[in-house]
């Protein structure tokens, strides 16, 4: 009951009109930035940060969750509507929502976004305010061993559904994966497969070779292909606003995907991108509509963008009960609150509750107004579409080039974007899924560490994925999800033949 | 004007014709800051302290912020080779840890390649073990290493580095072979506090103020402190028996190919941080000493510790 009535206080001081106001002003510009192609979230709160320097804290923190909330999402917008994903989290988002613009169903694409991100975040924010101790106890049983087997599991999971063709789909993962060794170890600091060239040094980077897969690759294929390919970009069909079944086919997409990515976030190495695959390889296999997958179906969208909301809301569960930064975002805010001489930690909730408090409230002030601001501005987007092929597709690759070199402001950068540009344009010219690539470059390393790190602490015995229960239940489920279908088909089968 | 303002003002321009290159301290519209490790630890902490001096020191504007970590901070430092040549708008945090990393590795890039503006502060090291560890002290836990030394997992900062030194030095006081020592390196900050608190490896090393929060809190019981006198009530390694004293030291630098004045020009804006209440207030927060040395002096240090670092790593066997 105290907790409830310190957040009722905290809402009580973000409700203020002019905190209030700072929202708008946060969630305006968070928007107006994020829709930039290239530019993720994290970059864009780091730019914009300096403004909430000269307030006080509140009014500060609301205008930082405005600005958050704004940046994913005209993250999201920029995904949807042209396919470039500024940062690794919306690239789930980028697989059916940029078919669904294509077929004229950007708005309710849009929309789902939105509400979804919306309803995530409400539901982030109570499981915060009643479970954090809780879960935080949890999130800690997690140590390299356990990292492994759940990126074993997001791997298996997410390459198993993605692509018409298993072979296919495995012979891209396995480049993504080659992709990956690119550059320094982390581990022992050797340099692998930079050839000598100082720029490969730090690897690839995700986003560029995301954009230039996605959307050079698209470009591409439709300069080459447009005179071809007959079908134009299908007018705005039927509403902007999301139909009776839209919402049938969302909500439960919505609450999956908050069950998966909340507790992604709590854990101290499980970030956004991994929930947001899952999420988009759940939906796939839950669906009434598989023919739809691949051709923009709203639960795609639906789920991966509510994923990618749980999680950073999850993310705020180790930084405020233990005061440990595990995403770029919570690091800034770990900064935000240390430039108030407050250190967040297992003594913060007790010592600064009003600011705590005050904080959550703002997340889910930010969230309330970014739905209030941008539905409307829904029809004002999807226009963007409207522009003639060849000027919107010579736009986007403008907006690819600039978005790749805003990155580092390296011509590598450009030259790897345009190199996998082609690649990309191969690719969908002889069909092969772009997407395992993409995963297997940002999974590949990450499962690397955790496993090396994982060896040296058992000495270089293997049996420590099985001896660890939470390592070992995950492995087990990743071997079942692998071998139900296949023992399913052989049982009914039998069946038949009986 | 206020008199206080009037005489720091007066001072000033004082400094300003004694020393033309150093005080005339350029405002910089848009820093880069980058921090070649997670978010969380030790350069995460300096840097982003760092900047917000400068912010309140009203000589640098907007700052962003680039966290990469991984290898002794040389993935960090290969990149800031990569994209910030000839920026004078552009900084990175390093220290002993990259030092030793970069001889530990044989690095492709190391840092004569970037340009040396100052070093920062000094920070002794702290040994923690989980709360829930059996070891209650140095000799519970050196007594669990001669009994099996690979069961024991030091969880520390990267390969090579001051933790890893630390790891070494002191097995090696309590008369064991450091080349046995089973380090598991961690990118910095979070991810090792997380894995330390959830009991997954045996011990953890880093600065003092890395752990200093999760020590009071109640979830890390500190073990040792690397310094000659105690710190906050920690016993030291020394009156535990084991004859080891280390300090950590952390920098800035700039970007490659940088002229002498717009060097001097960097040196001029990180000291008028440095002198600002803000970052005197953040060395006390963290409890880090001020180690301030600029421009060629540091680029001399910093040569002499390469060499000092590069023995210590020889004299431990880790170099191989």
């Amino acid at each position: 009951m105290e907790t409830l009535a310190a957040l009722a206080t905290g809402f009580g001081v973000a409700l203020q009109p002019a905190n209030l106001l700072w929202g708008v002003v946060g969630v305006t510009l968070g928007t107006a930035i994020g829709v930039l192609p290239g530019v993720g979230p994290a970059l864009t709160v780091a730019m914009l940060l300096p403004l909430t320097a000269k307030l006080d804290p509140t009014g500060a923190l609301i205008l930082f969750a405005g600005i958050y909330y704004g940046a994913m999402y005209g993250g999201s917008t920029t995904t949807i509507l042209l396919n470039t994903p500024g940062e690794s989290a919306s690239i789930a988002t980028a697989l059916e929502g940029n078919r669904m613009a294509k077929r004229g169903r950007a708005g309710p694409a849009l929309a789902t976004a939105a509400i979804g991100s919306f309803v995530a975040g409400t539901i982030a924010v109570v499981l915060l305010t009643l479970v954090a101790p809780v879960v935080v106890e949890f999130a800690l049983k997690f140590g390299p061993a356990e990292y492994f087997a759940l990126m074993v599991f997001a791997f298996v999971t997410v390459a198993a559904v993605l692509g018409a063709s298993m072979a296919r789909g495995l012979a891209m993962l396995f480049l993504g994966l080659l992709l990956g060794l690119v550059g320094i170890d982390d581990q022992t600091g050797q340099m692998r497969f930079a050839f000598g060239v100082p720029e490969l040094m730090d690897g690839i980077d995700v986003v560029v070779l995301a954009v230039g897969l996605f959307a050079v690759g698209e470009a591409l294929y439709v300069a080459a292909y447009q005179s071809r390919m007959g079908e134009t970009l299908e007018k705005m069909s039927g509403s902007l606003w999301m139909s009776r079944e839209d919402w049938k086919r969302s909500w439960p997409a919505w609450l999956r995907a908050t069950a998966i990515g909340f507790p992604f976030g709590t854990i101290p190495a499980g970030g956004a991108e991994i929930p947001t695959f899952l999420s988009y390889a759940a939906e796939k296999r839950l669906t009434k509509r598989p023919e739809e997958f691949g051709h923009g179906a709203i639960e795609g969208v639906a789920g991966p963008e509510a994923a990618n909301n749980a999680a950073s809301t999850g993310v705020l569960v180790p930084l405020l009960t233990l005061g440990i930064p595990t995403s770029a975002t919570a690091a800034i805010l770990l900064a935000a609150f240390q430039n108030y001489g407050l250190q967040p930690g297992p003594l913060l909730f007790q010592s600064q509750a009003a600011l705590v408090w005050g904080l959550i409230a703002s997340m889910y002030v930010g969230n309330v107004l970014l739905l209030v601001l941008n539905l409307p501005l829904i029809g004002l987007w999807v226009k963007v579409l409207a522009i003639p092929r060849p000027l919107l597709y010579a736009g986007i690759l403008v907006f690819a080039t600039l978005g790749a070199y805003s990155l580092h402001q390296s011509w590598v950068d450009l030259l790897t974007l345009y190199v996998f540009g082609l690649a990309g344009f191969a690719m969908r010219r002889w069909g092969f899924p772009v997407a395992p690539a993409v995963i297997g470059l940002i999974l590949g390393p990450l499962a690397e560490s955790q496993f090396r790190r994982a060896m040296a602490i058992s000495q270089g015995d293997p049996a420590v994925f099985l001896e660890r229960p939470i390592a070992a239940t995950l492995l087990a489920l990743t071997v079942l999800l692998v071998l139900a279908p296949w023992v399913w088909k052989v049982v009914r089968e039998r069946r038949a033949l009986r | 004007m206020n008199r206080r303002r009037f005489t720091q003002a007066a001072l000033g321009a004082l400094a300003a014709a004694q020393f033309p290159g150093l005080a005339r301290a350029q405002a910089i519209a848009n820093l880069k800051m980058m921090i070649p490790a997670n978010p969380g630890g030790g350069w995460d902490q300096t840097g982003r302290a760092l900047a917000a001096a400068m912010q309140s020191a009203k000589v640098a504007g907007s700052v962003q912020f680039d966290n990469k970590g991984g290898a002794g901070g040389t993935l960090g430092l290969a990149q800031f080779i990569n994209t910030a040549k000839g920026d004078p708008n552009a900084l990175m945090v390093g220290g002993m840890v990259m030092v030793g990393g970069i001889l530990l590795n044989k690095s492709a890039v190391d840092l004569s390649m970037v340009t040396p503006i100052a070093r920062l502060t000094s920070e002794y090291e702290i040994v923690v073990v989980p709360a829930a560890s059996p070891h209650k002290s140095m000799a519970d836990l050196m007594n669990a290493y001669k009994a099996d030394p690979g069961k024991v997992s030091w969880h520390g900062g990267s390969a090579g580095g001051t933790d890893h030194i630390l790891a070494g030095l002191i097995v090696r006081a309590a008369g064991g072979d450091p080349a046995k020592v089973n380090y598991v390196a961690a990118k910095g900050g979070g991810d090792q506090i997380a894995n330390i608190i959830g009991g997954h490896v045996t011990a953890g090393i880093a600065g003092i103020s890395e752990f200093a929060e999760h020590v009071k809190g109640g979830r890390m019981r500190a073990l040792a402190v690397s310094s000659p006198e105690r710190k906050e009530g920690i016993p030291t390694l020394k009156e535990q028996g084991l004859d080891v004293v280390l300090g950590n030291w952390r920098s800035v630098f700039g970007g490659p190919g940088l002229s002498a004045a717009q060097r001097d020009g960097l040196v001029g804006t990180v000291k008028a941080a440095v002198d600002s209440p803000a970052w005197k207030e953040t060395l006390a927060k963290y409890g880090w000493d001020s180690a301030w040395l600029s421009g060629d002096a540091f680029k001399a240090f910093l040569d002499e510790d390469t060499k000092r670092v590069a023995a210590i790593l020889d004299s431990l066997g880790l170099r191989k």
